[in-house]
């Protein structure tokens, strides 16, 4: 089969004789992709700042498909079933997963207990192959895929498997109250969505900040809100108190993580050298425009080592700081109807769609920006649709 | 505040899962009393160990499931068994990781040139995608590129 193949820091390639995905437990499925995304945390991967990201590996946790085979134990999922595949591997058994914390599954990943399995997330998130395929096998089938509701288009399904419960969850996190001043650091497909998710909590005003224009102009009108480039701004944080009655935003969301630009003692020790697990620059102003007593939430990811933040700002105003990974399956339920009822538009962020032997083509327009990419989704040769 | 908006009809599906009861200062935690008694849960079936799977030492065994997309090989599989030996919270861990991911790029080339497969690092790095949308930006990297190389052999072949 044909099948992204990681071969070092920006260096990916197709294989046409990729080995067939088998079941290798009683609860896997083997599911045939239709779609695939790109997603702005491949990126962390495709730059060589994740660790015991090993050569061969195949990326890709964001993906819908459809059900070729089934394992013995699998009662939930049959033979011909479109699936929804949410990115996390969870096992539905343990005490993390009975607390809907899908993300901390502690059945998924023998290689770090601080993270939970990821499709395709190199061997810190359990060295699973990923969806940027043309088949994948699927752990723990009766628990996370969910059969896509008739009539759903694709490309809205496939980005209710990360972009959009992550947003939302980045939003939900916040604890956002009625009238709430939300600030997104980012306005990468996540940060879009975060932005729009806001609103359905009920702020009273939305902030985005990123440095691309074409990106703000986006979300200005895709998420309604306020938009600015921190580039052409001295020093985010000021400006963010001097727009706040000098108090600071209710709510900070970080939706950029470790690729963070703006800072270039963050850019030199985060994603130069890696002496930091990433570039911490959207954390770093978040922490600090955020109103005291206030709260910063992080979906953006970082590496597992250290990194610079004001921890001590953190400390002195008071501030709740929430992150996790999502756990989709606690929310899909919630965001398919959202995007049945026309709440949500998820595919009208897709700016590209590419034929999976184009990967490596795709992996430099998304890393890149070119051609004014916002979220670029592989297409595999089988998908036939 | 500058621009706040007080109507908010215009945003379909404003505040509809607004939740004055999602407030962090909260306790969230939902644990129940077998919770507290430790790794008590009934676990998977589990996947056969029929490859090599490093574990954390700050688990007891290898989850019920497992990803076998890359056992450790070679000189990069060495660094990373020796990664293992250390707690996820220590450099001692975490950097031989990276050190071993970068063997393991050396050991990917060589690998491919024993198979008779040359690498196309153009294709590889999608400079086709470059070379389409951001032509001068690439032919201004590649004109830089060349001359600090030329100004660096120049260097040193000066006596």
């Amino acid at each position: 089969m044909i099948a992204m193949n990681y071969r070092g820091p920006q260096r990916i390639r197709v294989d046409r004789d990729t080995p067939m995905p088998e079941i290798l437990h009683p609860q896997d499925a083997i599911v045939r992709v239709t779609r695939a995304c790109i997603c702005g945390s491949d990126l962390h991967l495709y730059n060589g700042n994740v660790p015991d990201t090993r050569v061969g590996e195949t990326f890709g946790h964001e993906f819908i498909g459809v059900v070729e085979e089934i394992g013995s134990d699998v009662t939930k999922l049959k033979v011909g079933d479109q699936v929804i595949v949410p990115f996390n591997i969870a096992c539905g058994e343990c005490t993390f997963c009975e607390q809907e914390l899908y993300s901390c599954c502690h059945e998924a990943n023998p290689q770090a207990t601080a993270a939970g399995g990821i499709f395709g997330y190199s061997h810190m998130t359990g060295g699973y192959n990923g969806g940027q395929a043309e088949y994948v096998r699927v752990p723990y089938a009766n628990v996370g895929p969910m059969v896509i509701p008739e009539g759903m288009h694709p490309d809205d399904a496939v980005l209710l498997t990360d972009v959009v419960p992550t947003g939302y969850h980045a939003a939900e996190m916040g604890g956002i109250q009625k009238g709430d001043t939300v600030v997104v650091f980012g306005a990468g497909p996540v940060g879009i969505m975060a932005a729009k998710s806001a609103w359905l909590f009920g702020a009273g005003r939305v902030i985005v900040f990123d440095k691309e224009e074409y990106r703000l102009d986006f979300v200005r009108k895709y998420a309604q809100c306020e938009a600015y480039n921190f580039l052409s701004i001295s020093d985010p944080v000021v400006f963010m108190k001097k727009t706040t009655d000098s108090l600071g935003a209710d709510v900070c969301i970080d939706a950029v993580g470790a690729e963070a630009s703006g800072s270039k003692l963050q850019t030199v020790t985060g994603r130069k050298t890696l002496m930091q697990a990433g570039s911490a620059t959207a954390l770093q102003w978040a922490i600090n425009s955020v109103k005291k007593g206030g709260v910063v939430s992080i979906v953006g990811v970082y590496g597992p080592t250290v990194n610079m933040v004001p921890i001590g700002n953190a400390v002195n105003k008071g501030v709740t700081i929430r992150g996790s990974q999502t756990s989709v399956k606690r929310l899909l339920p919630k965001l398919v109807k959202h995007v049945q009822d026309g709440i949500l538009d998820p595919k009208a962020i897709i700016t590209h769609h590419i034929p999976l032997e184009e990967v490596a083509d795709g992996y430099r327009i998304f890393a890149d920006k070119l051609d004014n990419c916002i979220k670029p989704v592989l297409v595999p040769p089988s998908a036939n649709i | 505040m500058e621009n706040k908006a007080k109507d908010y009809s215009h945003i379909k599906g404003w505040g509809i899962d607004a939740d004055p009861k999602n407030d962090p200062t909260y306790p969230m935690r939902k644990r129940e009393n077998e919770d507290h008694e430790g790794y008590s849960w009934d676990r998977p079936p589990q996947q056969p160990v029929d490859i090599e799977v490093l574990h954390s030492i700050e688990r007891p065994n290898v989850t019920a499931v497992f990803g076998t997309s890359r056992p450790p090989r070679g000189l990069s599989g060495k660094i990373r068994r020796f990664a293992f030996r250390y707690g996820e919270g220590s450099f001692a861990h975490w950097l031989p990781l990276v050190m071993a991911d970068r063997v393991d790029v050396v050991e990917g080339i060589l690998d491919d040139l024993r198979k008779g497969h040359l690498p196309n690092i153009w294709a590889e790095r999608g400079m086709g995608a470059e070379w389409k949308y951001n032509r001068k930006g690439l032919l201004q990297r590649m004109a830089v590129t060349t001359a600090l190389t030329a100004a660096v052999i120049v260097l040193l072949k000066r006596d």
